[in-house]
């Protein structure tokens, strides 16, 4: 079983967003940036399904700045085999820019699988797994919360409001992981060690904008300050009648 | 030709709400490029084709088939692309639902085009400008689109579906095959009844102050009392294993925009509030005065969550009996 995982380092869920100089990112300074947390789960099924079939390979795949290799590293650590950056200072948030190139790098490789996290929780785009897919013609689940794979074929999960839709599919194929699907495993002393060893290929590519560029990025208007209505059940009333004759939610 | 072409969604042959918002944005983008609508309707046979005259469409085309009862990627996918090619469309809309999600970057990648996902605004002028919310709700990205046709799905519940009478022309066109490689079996329903927390008007949401997973039977209750009401979760009870994923609001849950946020127990963390702040009212029922979910909720009661979620229901309770 050959399969490909594509991760991207993002900033902590813990982060407080702050604009940066340009007015159209954000401000780096004292931000802790982490392996996806969407991109985890895809990086823990593919060791399962390599485990389970008993022999393959893992491949790690990034795409950004040369700090990227920390995150490969990350995933190395948990078990994959090698990694490749796409090494770029660029950023596009238009998603087909960002999968052409990917795909280009994937093709070739003949995967069985190539898994991506459903989004990534920067630029939450929720697209750059399927436009890969669309790109290589091959089948696609996103956002897939239970997977089995046998016999060349596999059968998946993906919720959807208020179900879940059950999808059957031949390989090779590209899966988007959603929370759930697994539980990641914490690198151990021993594949943080065993990691620092193993293959890292750097590429340099050429990203474009494509056809979406930044205005500006701004923060949420602030919510007006509320106010505390009282302590203990007595203060229940004073809240139905607010969010009755206040508010007009109830 | 050109304009505007706006994918609905349907589920068991019914058009979901989300739609009606779709519809409406369309429209107006339709306004400002002084273009038509066209209304595509993806489905099994039997839908209803009126909705496009009560949201202002000028066509309505139908590709209905046994085969497109359930979502099927592939053929959702040619029947939007071939349209598009068709009728020269300079902008697809779509609904940021899980179906759009999945169905948007499909589209994009075929027609090699911008794709906007999940937008809080939009407006034509100088292209196609719109407005999304990234790194779940703490930031707001004013994003420029270059270049026809685009795709763009528009978040549910930000935009209102607005009445607009039209008499559009309905064409029914063939259904595109399906890919052998790739099919939607089945939907499998939840155990529970309980709305969506993506969907629902109301939320109650519960965090660690509910001290064990059976305390969240409070808060079924009070959803219950409201009616129409999800019951979320916070990152901390979901990852102890206490609440499905699928409840979880959050960074890396569902952002949430209900007209009313209940929030019981949680205390606030950043990942959490990003995910809730679009809510048009947030109440906080925690026992920390300084808990930072206090910060940003409109009505607070401060004590014993235990005490005060039992009255609570029981007073939503007095007032739906009257």
């Amino acid at each position: 079983m050959k399969i490909a995982v594509c991760v991207k380092r993002v900033p902590d869920t813990e982060t407080r967003v702050r604009p940066g100089a340009d007015g159209k990112s954000i401000s780096e300074d004292g931000v802790k940036f982490v392996l996806n947390p969407y991109d985890e789960f895809a990086v823990e099924e593919a060791l399962k399904l390599k485990e389970q079939a008993g022999a393959g390979e893992v491949v790690v795949v990034a795409m950004g700045t040369g700090a990227s290799q920390e995150t490969i590293r990350h995933a190395l650590a948990m078990g994959a085999d090698r990694g490749v950056l796409l090494e770029t200072d660029a950023r596009s948030l238009d998603p087909v820019s960002s999968a052409t190139i990917l795909a280009d790098e994937l093709r070739p490789g003949e995967f069985d699988l190539i898994l991506f996290g459903k989004m990534a929780i920067d630029d939450y785009n929720h697209a750059t797994g399927v436009v890969v897919a669309e790109l290589l013609d091959v089948p696609c689940v996103s956002a897939i919360a239970h997977l089995v794979v046998a016999d060349g074929k596999g059968k998946a999960d993906r919720e959807i409001e208020g179900g879940v839709e059950v999808v059957e599919f031949t390989l090779p194929a590209v899966l988007t992981a959603d929370k759930g699907l697994n539980e990641p495993r914490y690198p151990a002393l021993r594949g943080i060690m065993l990691a620092k060893k193993k293959p890292l290929e750097v590429k340099p590519v050429s990203l474009q904008d494509g056809a979406i560029s930044v205005e500006g990025l701004s923060l949420p208007p602030e919510r007006a300050e509320g106010r505390i209505l009282g302590e203990g059940p007595d203060a229940v009333p004073v809240l139905i009648d607010a969010l009755r004759n206040e508010a007009k939610v109830l | 030709m050109g304009g505007v072409l706006v994918v609905l969604e349907q589920r068991e042959g019914s058009l979901k709400a989300v739609s009606c918002e779709a519809l409406s944005v369309g429209r107006q983008l339709a306004d400002q490029l002084g273009a038509d609508v066209e209304a595509l309707l993806i489905g099994p046979p039997g839908l209803d084709r009126g909705v496009g005259g009560q949201y202002g469409a000028d066509r309505v085309s139908v590709v209905a088939s046994d085969d497109l009862n359930l979502y099927q990627p592939a053929a959702y996918r040619d029947a939007v692309v071939d349209r598009v090619r068709a009728g020269e469309h300079q902008v697809v809309v779509l609904s940021a639902t899980a179906m759009g999600k999945d169905l948007g970057p499909r589209i994009a990648a075929r027609l090699r085009c911008a794709l906007a996902v999940d937008v809080t605004s939009v407006e034509a002028s100088n292209g196609i400008r719109v407005t999304r919310p990234v790194y779940s709700g703490k930031a707001v990205y004013s994003l420029s689109i270059t270049g026809s046709p685009c795709v763009i799905s528009v978040r549910p519940n930000a935009f209102p579906a607005v009445d607009r009478a039209s008499d559009p022309k309905v064409e029914e066109l063939e259904a595109p095959s399906t890919d052998a490689r790739c099919r939607t079996v089945q939907v499998r329903e939840p155990e529970t009844a309980r709305l969506d927390v993506s969907e629902a008007g109301t939320i109650v949401s519960g965090g660690r102050g509910l001290k064990e997973p059976a305390n969240f039977k409070l808060l079924e209750d009070l959803a219950d009392a409201i009616g129409r009401c999800a019951v979320g979760a916070s990152r901390a009870v979901v990852d102890a294993g206490w609440r499905p994923h699928a409840d979880q609001v959050g960074q890396t849950g569902k952002t949430v925009s209900p007209q009313l946020y209940i929030a019981v127990g949680i205390s606030g963390a950043i990942q959490h509030l990003a995910g809730m702040r679009t809510s048009k009212v947030i109440v906080a029922i925690n026992k920390d005065r300084d808990a930072p979910i206090f910060k940003i909720a409109d009505y607070g009661i401060v004590g014993d969550l235990f005490e005060i979620v039992p009255r609570l229901t029981q007073e939503v309770k007095t007032l739906r009996g009257g």
